[in-house]
Order: structure tokens, then C-alpha cells, then sequence
């Protein structure tokens, strides 16, 4: 591949798709794995982004924020499965239509 | 000995430092202790004043202007150019006035002593007496009318005070007290209202209240002239030393100077008035004041009331000094008087109409301070006489003959009443159960006999009472001789009214005098008991006896310090009229009297005849069974003793024409102007009704229903608003990630429009 360098326009194109995705998975799936995993895919989707414009403009600041982004999902992967470790355990369901207890 | 006048603040300061040390200390000392601070007090006092006379005679009768100690700019207004120094005058009037008081004052201190014993209130006692000391003395003492003001009001004070000391006694007695108390007090404002009228309307005239400067001596431009020959050489007739003091000069030559001028007006702002006719106004308000003080007609009636206090007081205030301040005041203006001649007559008649009146009324009078009290207000009439006919000299001898003799009559008949409450202590004591309600141990029914029992003080009584008669040689036949002879004279050789008229009433008046004295001795000592408090009565205390013989002493005696000229042998041993020599050098119109051989016989066989009527009147047989007054048995006498019994009804006249429309019209306002139009109308229709509508419509229209609903709404319309906007909180998480999404999207949106538009180049 060498001198051939994939465009910039292309990272993002993919990262815009991946995008889409997770937030189509989030709003339209009902299970809250799944809408998680969505969420994952959405952060996952800017970082790609983040990257691909910091090799473009030759600048760490996107790598650094990547970083960053990668340990608050670590965080939230880990709150968010105990959380719903927790519903699961009370609700017996994992179905988010089911969980609107804070309707006004 | 000048420096002598230099003590003269001591003799106001000795006695506050006795009332202050009685006032904190009482308590502590004990009654032997009070005794000596306020006797001692008295007694330096006295001291004090005879000093001041010895640099009187030594210094040629000089006056002197001393300035008290850190009060001497006691009032200064430097905008106005008032200027009123709390300034003592040391002058023969207020020498002998000094002497007189604190004289006469420290033996009724002494006799109190015995009098008060016992008392729970003694140590209060004493220092009222020395207040009283305090304010007489700043009275008499006092170089401007101002002090003589201060001291007018203070004495009036301790007059209140003591008349209601006993003002707790029980069975309705303290009431009485205190009823008398409060007469003194409010009948005397009549007369003060006058006397500071007075003293504002001298204040107006001559910018200052000063008597004379200092080093100013008395100008007496007509006073030779009218005397034909001048007797004695003038106290410095110094007219020129007189122009020469810098600065306005004092009220007395002031008046001189404008009266010898003539033509200057006195501007009233509205009213101008003629010199002259300012000093008549002045002299007849003065005159208001000392018929209030002097109880004259027509505020007399307050004094017989006044007998409610401690005999002591009554001997002290109201017989000796306090009453008399009216007649130091009007000897003191006597260039004032001397050139108001309407206000001389005035002062004349009444005086005149006073002796006689209250003759009159003693005649009739059961109780024994109340025929001394009527027969205070007499000679007080005499003495006010005698200013108004011209004899200043004649008025103050008399003045002071009569605080010799009329404070040996109250020590006197003090003296009786302790007995007899001794004897009656002593005749119910045994029979338990017998206390007879109506005794009165100074009615003088219960009395008689009392001779055997007390005789000292039947002894100095009787001297009390030749000397009050006039008999010769006691001191009242001196004085008042003086003044009957010079009240002749104004009418014979001036062509007075006042003189002839003057003359009549108070020869009559003295004749009641001697009558009158001569029936209360017969009531009191006479005869047989009538009593067995009287048959048990004993004789006072030693300390209450001394100042008895001292009094009646001096009752013989000191009528010759003034005998007149023309006096067989006594003028030649004595020398002539010493007294009014003395007065003469501040009283710059006082004049000696002669001596009329005719008119004194004619006098003292009146007197004597008078004595030996009431001697037959009042005989054994008539003692022995007293029931009523043998008058009042008699048909002829009957309706004169009656009218004087009920003291001519007097009190009962103040009381339908004074005392109760007063009330009335009190009482009317109160109901018609307070209540009806101040209450019912201003306060409650013209001011709570409006403020009420106001408020309820204030409540209703601005608060209820503007303020309360403008507020309440916004309450509703949050509330309604939340209702609302609560609906779109479905609960469901994919709504709300839906509205986020969308919400940034629509933020995108509204970042990338404008780039768009610029692209595309719109």
C-alpha cells in the first residue's frame, strides 16, 4: 500500500456509518445489552474520528482525547453491566419498555 | 469686719448641709443625732446673721453684692443680653429679715425637737424645716426678683410638704391633711401666677431683675422734700456714686431716674404703656402674689387649713416667716409702691379689710390654732396696711414684733395641745373601753383650768397675748401703734382715703384682737377643768419651755428697739426709733413715726377695754358650764357669733362661685369638648372612619385584588404550565435519546447552516 494512504474522507465516512449504527441500535433495540453495546459502538465510532482527524492535522490532541474516552467506556461498561445486572435481578427482565418508573 | 459679708452664702449653705446630712444620714443618727445637725444648723445660721449685722453697723450700713460660689452666672442668655447672677444682698431689710427668720427659726427648731419626739417620720421632719430655712433665706437674701422667686416657690414647697406631714393619720384625719395640703399649694398659684407676671413685665421694662447694682446706692430724689425736714441723713444719698456705675443700673434707681425724668413709655409690642402705669400694673400683680403668700382677701382661706400640719410648722411658716414674705416683697419694691399710688390704696383696703375680717372670723373659732391662724391673717393685714399707707419702717417692725409674739402663741398653744393629749392618754388610760370619739385636744371647749397645770405656759401665753393686744410696754403695742398712727397720718396729712379708712377698720380690728386673745386664754387656762384630759394635763418638757420663755422674752422686749420719737423718758434712754434708722438705709422710703400721746392711751384703753369686756363675757360662771359660746346665747350676738363661727362663709361662697362651676365647667368640657367633640367627632368621625374606609378599601381593592390575584396567578399559571410540560417525561429511555439526538442534530444544524449558506453562495 505504501504511498496509496487511504483518504481522511474515508475514516470518517466509515466513522459517520458506525455512528448511525449505534444510534439506531440505541433507539430502536429494546433490549439494554444490546443498547449498550450500541452506545459502545457510538463512542467507539468518535474515536475513529478523533484519530483520523489528528493523522490529518499531524496533532496528539486526538490521540490524547481518545484515550480519555476509552477509560470513561471502560468506566461505564463497568457501572452500566452492574447496573443492569442489578434491574435484571429486581425486574427479572432486561427490557427497556419496561423500565419507565420515572414517567412524570 | 468688711470680709464679714463674705459669709453670707454660709447662711443658705449651713442649712442645706444639715438637710443633706438629715436627708442621707437620718436613719443612721437617731433623733439626738437629727436634733443637733439641724438645731446646730439652724443655730450657725443664726450666728451667721448676726455677723453680717455687726459688719452692718460697722461698715455704716453699707450694702454689699455678694455672688454665690460657682453658681455667679447662674443665668446668662449672651444673644438676648440677659444677665441674672445668683447674687446675695446684705442690706439692713435682708439683715433684719435674716435675723428674724433664722432668730425665730432655731428656738422652733429646738422646741420641735421636744414637739416631733417620738414621730416615726422625725429625721423628714427636720429636713423639711431646714429646706424651709434654705428657701427663706434665699428669699430674703436674694439681690434680683428672680432668687426672691426661687425662694417664694421653695418655701411654698416645704409650706406643702409640712402642712401634709401627717398625712397617714388614721380615721380620715391624714386625708384632711393632705386636702389642706393641697389648698395651700393651689391657692398659692393664684398668687404666684400674679407675682411672676410681675417679675416678667419688671423683667420687660428694665432688662434686668436686679434690687440695686453693686456698690449702687439707693437715690431718694423726693423723699426730703416730702418728709418736710430730713430727719436722718440719707443712707448715702448718692446720686452722682449712682451715675457713675457703668452699665444699666438697678430696677429701684432705674424707676427713680425715669419717674424724676417722666414721659418714658414702656413698649408692650402691641400696647405702649406710661412708666407710671407699668409700675401700678407691676405693683398690683405683686400684690396678688403676696395676698396668695401673706393670705390676704381674697386667697386667704388657705391658712386656717393650713393649721393641719405639726404646731412647730405652724409657728415657723405660717405665723412667723413664710406668711410674711409677701410684706418683705412689697417693703422690698417700696420705690415701686411709693410711686403707684392706686396700687397703695389697693394694697391698703386690703390690707385694712383683712385685719378686720379675720378678726371678725377668730371671735368665733373653737379650735386653738384656728383662732392664731385668723389672727396670723390679721396682723398679716396690718403689716400689708401698713406698706399701702406708706409705713414700710411700721410694717417690717411689725413684722417682727409679730414673729416673736405669734411663734410664742403657736409654741404656746403647741404646748397646751400636748398637754392635753397627755392628760387625755393619761384619764382614759385605767378605763379600758372609755375613749370618747369626740375629744379634741385642740378644741378649746375641753380646756380651761389649765393655769394650775402648765404654768409656764400660761405665763409666756399671757405675754403672747398683751403683746399681740398692744398692751404697753409689749412688743405689739410699739408696732403696732406705728402703723395705726402712721394711717392716720397718710389720711390727715397726705389727704389719703386709704389713711382714714385704714385707721377705722384697724383700730376696730384691734380692739377684736385684744378680744378675741384675751377669750382664748380665759377658754384655755381659766376657770375650772372642763375635761379630764384638761384636769390631767402636764406641763412640757424643758426643751419645749425654753423657747417659750425665750419668745416671751422677746415678745417684752423687743419692741424697743423701735421707740418712736417723742416717747417720754424710753426715746431718751433708748434712743429714737433705732429700727427704722437701720431700715432706712435700704428701705430708701421708710420713715420714722412719731408718737402720739392721745392715740396710744386711746389704743391701749381700747385694748384693755376690749380685755375686760371678753373678761365678762367669758367670767367664771360662764367657764364652768361651756356648752356653747356665751355670745351665742346671748339674742343680740347670736347672728354675729354664728356668721364668725362659720368663718362668714367664706369657703362655702368660694365654694358655689369658684370652686364648683369650675368643676362644672371642668366637667363640661370633659363631656361636651373632650368626649363629644374631641372623641365622638374628631378622633372617631373626622379620623378613625375616614382611616378605616381607607384601609378597608386599601384591603379589598389594592391588596385582595391586585396584589393577593397578581401573585396567585403566577402561582397557577407554574402550576398549570408544569401539568403540562410533565407529560413529556414518558419515562421510556429512548425518547429521551431520540430528543437528544434530534437536539444535537438540530445544534449541528444550526452550526452548519451558515457554512452551507456560504458555500453555496447564497
Amino acid at each position: 500500500m505504501g504511498s496509496s494512504e487511504v483518504a481522511v474522507e474515508l475514516y470518517v465516512l466509515l466513522s459517520a456509518v458506525l455512528f448511525i449504527m449505534g444510534a439506531m441500535g440505541v433507539l430502536l433495540r429494546r433490549n439494554a445489552i444490546l443498547v449498550f453495546m450500541s452506545v459502545e459502538l457510538m463512542l467507539n465510532a468518535a474515536n475513529l474520528a478523533l484519530v483520523a482527524f489528528a493523522r490529518q492535522w499531524a496533532s496528539g490532541a486526538g490521540h490524547l482525547m481518545v484515550f480519555f474516552v476509552m477509560t470513561v467506556a471502560a468506566a461505564e461498561v463497568a457501572v452500566g453491566l452492574a447496573l443492569i445486572v442489578a434491574i435484571f435481578r429486581t425486574k427479572k427482565s432486561i427490557d427497556i419498555d419496561n423500565l419507565h418508573m420515572f414517567k412524570g | 469686719m468688711d470680709n464679714f459679708f463674705d459669709l453670707v452664702p454660709l447662711v443658705v449653705l449651713i442649712p442645706l448641709a444639715g438637710l443633706l446630712i438629715n436627708l442621707f444620714a437620718g436613719r443612721q443618727l437617731g433623733e439626738r443625732g437629727v436634733s443637733i445637725v439641724a438645731v446646730g444648723a439652724s443655730g450657725m445660721a443664726f450666728v451667721i446673721a448676726v455677723l453680717l449685722w455687726i459688719a452692718q453697723v460697722n461698715t455704716g450700713y453699707k450694702a454689699a453684692v455678694i455672688d454665690m460660689p460657682i453658681l455667679a452666672d447662674w443665668i446668662v442668655i449672651p444673644s438676648a443680653n440677659v444677665t441674672i447672677p445668683w447674687a446675695f444682698r446684705v442690706d439692713s431689710l435682708s439683715v433684719t429679715m435674716m435675723l428674724a427668720v433664722t432668730g425665730v427659726g432655731t428656738l422652733i427648731h429646738l422646741y420641735a425637737v421636744g414637739y416631733m419626739h417620738g414621730d416615726e417620720r422625725f429625721p423628714r421632719f427636720f429636713v423639711y424645716m431646714n429646706l424651709f430655712l434654705v428657701f427663706m433665706l434665699i428669699l430674703v437674701t436674694g439681690n434680683n426678683f428672680l432668687m426672691m422667686f426661687v425662694g417664694w416657690e421653695g418655701v411654698g414647697l416645704c409650706s406643702y410638704l409640712l402642712i401634709g406631714f401627717w398625712f397617714d393619720k388614721p380615721g380620715g384625719v391624714g386625708w384632711r391633711n393632705s386636702d389642706a395640703a393641697r389648698k395651700a399649694l393651689i391657692v398659692n398659684r393664684v398668687g404666684d401666677f400674679g407675682l411672676v407676671l410681675g417679675v416678667l413685665i419688671t423683667f420687660w421694662t428694665f432688662g434686668t431683675l436686679d434690687y440695686y447694682r453693686e456698690g449702687e446706692a439707693p437715690i431718694v430724689p423726693h423723699a426730703a422734700a416730702e418728709e418736710g425736714a430730713p430727719l436722718f441723713a440719707p443712707a448715702l444719698p448718692a446720686e452722682e456714686e449712682a451715675h457713675a456705675i457703668s452699665g444699666p443700673l438697678g430696677v429701684f434707681n432705674q424707676a427713680e431716674l425715669w419717674l424724676e425724668k417722666g414721659g418714658h413709655n414702656v413698649d408692650f409690642g402691641m400696647v405702649s404703656l406710661s412708666f407710671e402705669t407699668t409700675l401700678t400694673l407691676i405693683t398690683l400683680l405683686f400684690l396678688l402674689g403676696a395676698t396668695g403668700k401673706s393670705a390676704q382677701i381674697p386667697l386667704f382661706v388657705w391658712l386656717p387649713d393650713a393649721m393641719a400640719g405639726p404646731t412647730p410648722v405652724s409657728a415657723l411658716i405660717h405665723a412667723a416667716t413664710m406668711v410674711t414674705a409677701g410684706v418683705y416683697m412689697m417693703v422690698r419694691a417700696n420705690v415701686f409702691y411709693h410711686a403707684a399710688e392706686f396700687s397703695s390704696f389697693v394694697v391698703a383696703a386690703i390690707g385694712a379689710t383683712t385685719a378686720l375680717i379675720a378678726g371678725f372670723i377668730a371671735l368665733g373659732q373653737w379650735d386653738i390654732k384656728r383662732v392664731l391662724a385668723y389672727s396670723t391673717i390679721s396682723q398679716l393685714g396690718f403689716m400689708v396696711a401698713a406698706v399701702g399707707v406708706g409705713a414700710y419702717a411700721a410694717a417690717i417692725f411689725h413684722l417682727v414684733t409679730h414673729a416673736c409674739f405669734k411663734a410664742l402663741l403657736f409654741l404656746g398653744s403647741g404646748s397646751v395641745i400636748h398637754g392635753m393629749e397627755h392628760g387625755h392618754h393619761h384619764a382614759t388610760h385605767g378605763h379600758a373601753g372609755h375613749a370618747d370619739d369626740e375629744f379634741d385636744p385642740q378644741d378649746l371647749r375641753f380646756m380651761g383650768g389649765l393655769k394650775e397645770r402648765m404654768p409656764v405656759t400660761y405665763w409666756t401665753y399671757l405675754f403672747g397675748t398683751l403683746a399681740i393686744a398692744g398692751i404697753i410696754p409689749f412688743a405689739g403695742f410699739w408696732s403696732k401703734d406705728e402703723i395705726l398712727l402712721d394711717s392716720l397720718k397718710a389720711g390727715v396729712d397726705k389727704g389719703l382715703l386709704s389713711g382714714y379708712v385704714g385707721f377705722v377698720l384697724l383700730l376696730t380690728a384691734a380692739a377684736f384682737t385684744a378680744f378675741y386673745m384675751w377669750r382664748q386664754v380665759s377658754l384655755i387656762f381659766l376657770g375650772k377643768p372642763r375635761h379630764a384630759a384638761a384636769a390631767h394635763a402636764e406641763e412640757s418638757s424643758r426643751v419645749m419651755t425654753v423657747p417659750l420663755i425665750i419668745l416671751a422674752a422677746l415678745s417684752l422686749l423687743i419692741g424697743f428697739i423701735n421707740v418712736p420719737s417723742g416717747f417720754p423718758i424710753l426715746g431718751w434712754l433708748l434712743g429714737e426709733h433705732q429700727f427704722t434708722s437701720f431700715l432706712e438705709h435700704s428701705v430708701p422710703y421708710a420713715h420714722a413715726g412719731t408718737f402720739s400721746f392721745l392715740l396710744a392711751t386711746f389704743a391701749v384703753l381700747l385694748a384693755l377695754g376690749a380685755i375686760y369686756l371678753a373678761r365678762s363675757v367669758y367670767n367664771d360662771r360662764a367657764l364652768a358650764v361651756l356648752r356653747e359660746d356665751p355670745l351665742a346665747l346671748n339674742t343680740r350676738t347670736q347672728r354675729a357669733f354664728t356668721l364668725a363661727n362659720a368663718k362668714l362663709y367664706w369657703d362655702e361662697f368660694y365654694f358655689t362661685y369658684v370652686v364648683y362651676p369650675y368643676r362644672n365647667a371642668a366637667y363640661w368640657l370633659a363631656e361636651q369638648v373632650d368626649w363629644r367633640f374631641l372623641h365622638d367627632y374628631v378622633h372617631e368621625r373626622l379620623l378613625r372612619d375616614p382611616f378605616n374606609a381607607a384601609t378597608r378599601a386599601l384591603t379589598w381593592r389594592v391588596d385582595k385584588q391586585i396584589i393577593d390575584r397578581s401573585f396567585d396567578g403566577l402561582g397557577h399559571a407554574a402550576r398549570r404550565a408544569a401539568s403540562r410540560l410533565r407529560r413529556i417525561q414518558t419515562g421510556y429511555v429512548h425518547i429521551y435519546a431520540m430528543s437528544v439526538l434530534f437536539g444535537a442534530l438540530l445544534v449541528m444544524a444550526l452550526i452548519l447552516l451558515p457554512l452551507i449558506r456560504d458555500w453555496l453562495g447564497l
